[in-house]
């Protein structure tokens, strides 16, 4: 590792230790907006090995996300403690992403996009109809943790920074090793990458079931965090496409770019919440059209933020 | 009772033609998924709707105005946004439609209100032996039909037809003979929202509608263009009657809250057994 590389995980470093200090030091707001940015941090990380890394356009990951929110929310509903059913959720949704992943990866451009969009719907159809397990449209209550909000909203920001960082060191693990190289080479020509040796299927399956686990262990942490999941509410299309546009905002494909893009789309998303109520959704989706337009890289590709990051080296 | 599903069916699938073929269309010849399908298909609604609350005009007759005013607004959509990231990977462009869609969407909630509305026109019921076919519905699938058959002769026949077809059979090779790419995904575009408008014309008088309803119509296209394959009107036609029948049995035999899940699956399972669709041709997505 190079000594821009230790700057910038010292910065990380920095940003969790601060964070940690949100529950003493800072109000509930701030401890919510900090564990959303943390959730969303945990589901950015996961898309990007599937949609940054190895640029296969997901939009499967609310399906993992509701999936996730589902069985750990049925588990601990029937008695299963709080921790060993997000662990559980994690395991179905990797299992159920790698099943899927096995079908759907074989499409590739538009077909693959709308594939992984149609899973998200057929999920929350199966959630919104299966009324004796889950609750159908009226939802599941998922018991409360006890202890008052303020320690719930220190445990909850802990526990989706927990996973946010596995997640984190997951993406550094994929970033630096043979599997990130081989899931860029399949980015740029799918083919050539098969050609010179390099097992896409395998490796794509990988990239997506990492994608599935986080972001099921971020929906059955959420799930306990709100106490109260819909279908609607976990099947979300917007967090489905809002995922990718933070990591798009940051820069796909790159280890510091989801974190980035997650940070200033949730400040802008709040400074607009506070400001616009009633026009929050196009002022959302202005942004969106300025990002395509204006920043196609990502944030991390602009000059100036480059230039500081690397010591100024360029 | 089972003839009666059966058109119910045929009623349904006529409608998901004209609503998917536009759809179908641009995804076929710019290669882009417009996002915002069901919000032109809503607005057409509202502006049918508004149309005939002011000048009385019966929607069936106003589809040339709604049409109209969609095409040039999907024309100058296109000419002056889209085309400019038309080549890049399916994400960026989906995104940007999908960050479009969130503008449009806004503006119909502000504009419209959220309160679902109705053209309220009786048209009596033709009844033959226990079937039951009301008046409003069949005219509103004969018209869809016939929209659908004149876009199919505008694409076979006409001049600014023909140059589409040529622009997605081959982009490059059609510029090379003269014609003038960025116009023909402008029309094509502006085509894309006439149908939309037009779907949504005939909508507005036989469903009650919101703007909450455009994702809703949005799904029903992707439906049926991968059910019948991209971007032909015959496989919008083949893949919006396929859905429509089978809705309109499973929701007959499982019960109609599971109608669109059947729908899904279908999608699925055809987009891993054939990816070009029931109408498709090989090579040609």
């Amino acid at each position: 590792m190079t000594r821009a590389d230790f700057a910038k995980l010292g910065l990380l470093g920095l940003g969790v230790l601060g964070m940690l200090a949100v529950p003493v030091l800072g109000d509930n707001y701030l401890v919510r907006l900090c564990t959303f940015v943390a959730m969303y941090s945990a589901m950015a990380l996961a898309w990007n090995f599937i949609g940054g890394y190895a640029g296969y356009p997901s939009f499967a990951t609310a399906a993992f996300f509701g999936l996730g929110a589902y069985v750990g929310a049925l588990l601990q509903n029937h008695g299963v403690p709080m921790v060993p059913a997000w662990i559980a959720a994690m395991l179905v949704s990797a299992g159920f992403s790698l099943a899927v992943g096995a079908m759907i990866l074989r499409l590739r451009g538009h077909y693959f996009a709308v594939g992984s969009i149609a899973l998200v719907e057929i999920l929350r159809q199966v959630a919104s109809t299966w009324r004796d397990v889950t609750g159908g449209g009226n939802g599941l209550n998922v018991p409360m943790l006890p202890g008052g909000p303020g320690f719930a909203g220190m445990v909850f920001l802990y526990s989706m920074l927990a996973i946010a960082l596995l997640a984190f060191a997951a993406t550094l693990w994929v970033d630096k090793g043979r599997l990130g190289f081989g899931l860029r080479c399949i980015r740029q020509n799918e083919d050539a990458a098969n050609m010179v040796g390099i097992d896409a299927d395998r490796y794509k399956t990988i990239a997506f079931t990492l994608s599935g686990l986080f972001c099921g262990t971020a929906g059955a942490a959420y799930a306990s965090w709100v106490a109260y999941i819909d279908p609607s509410d976990t099947f979300n299309i917007l967090t489905t496409l809002k995922v990718p546009v933070m990591v798009m905002l940051g820069g796909a494909g790159t280890l510091y770019g989801p974190l980035i893009g997650v940070i200033v789309f949730i400040v802008l998303e709040e400074t607009i919440w506070s400001s616009f109520l009633e026009l929050h959704q196009a002022v959302l989706g202005t942004i969106i059209v300025i990002l395509v337009f204006f920043l196609p890289g990502g944030l991390l590709k602009l000059r100036l933020p480059a230039a500081l990051l690397s010591g100024g080296r360029r | 009772m089972d003839m009666q599903t059966l058109i119910n069916g045929l009623v349904l699938g006529g409608l998901y033609a004209c609503i998917a073929v536009g759809f179908s269309l641009v995804w076929g010849v710019l290669n882009v998924i417009n996002m915002m399908h069901g919000s032109f298909i809503v607005l057409g609604a509202y502006l049918a709707y508004y149309v005939f609350a002011i000048a009385g005009i019966h929607p069936f007759f106003a589809v040339p105005l709604v049409g109209g005013l969609l095409f040039a607004g999907g024309y100058l959509l296109q000419r002056g946004v889209i085309n400019r990231v038309v080549d890049q990977p399916v994400l960026i462009t989906l995104v940007l439609t999908f960050g479009l869609d969130m503008i449009l969407y806004n503006a119909m909630v502000l504009g419209f209100s959220a309160t679902p509305r109705r053209v309220a026109l009786d048209m009596g019921v033709l009844e033959f032996g226990t079937m039951v076919l009301p008046v409003d519905r069949i005219a509103a699938m004969a018209l869809a039909l016939l929209l659908t058959g004149l876009l199919y002769f505008l694409l076979r026949s006409s001049r600014v037809g023909r140059a589409i077809v040529a622009v997605r059979m081959d982009r490059e090779a059609a510029a090379l003979m003269g014609i003038r790419v960025e116009h023909i995904y402008a029309v094509t575009f502006g085509l894309g929202a006439f149908m939309a408008g037009a779907a949504g014309c005939l909508i507005a008088i036989v469903y009650p509608f919101s703007p909450a309803m455009t994702g809703l119509f949005l799904g029903k296209a992707f439906v049926v263009c991968v059910v019948g394959g991209l971007g032909s009107v015959p496989g919008a036609l083949v893949g919006g009657l396929v859905l429509g029948i089978i809705e309109s049995y499973s929701g007959a035999w499982l019960g109609p809250q599971h109608a669109i899940t059947v729908g899904f699956v279908l999608m699925i399972l055809l987009l891993l057994t054939r990816p070009t669709g029931l109408m498709g041709k090989v090579g040609y997505e």
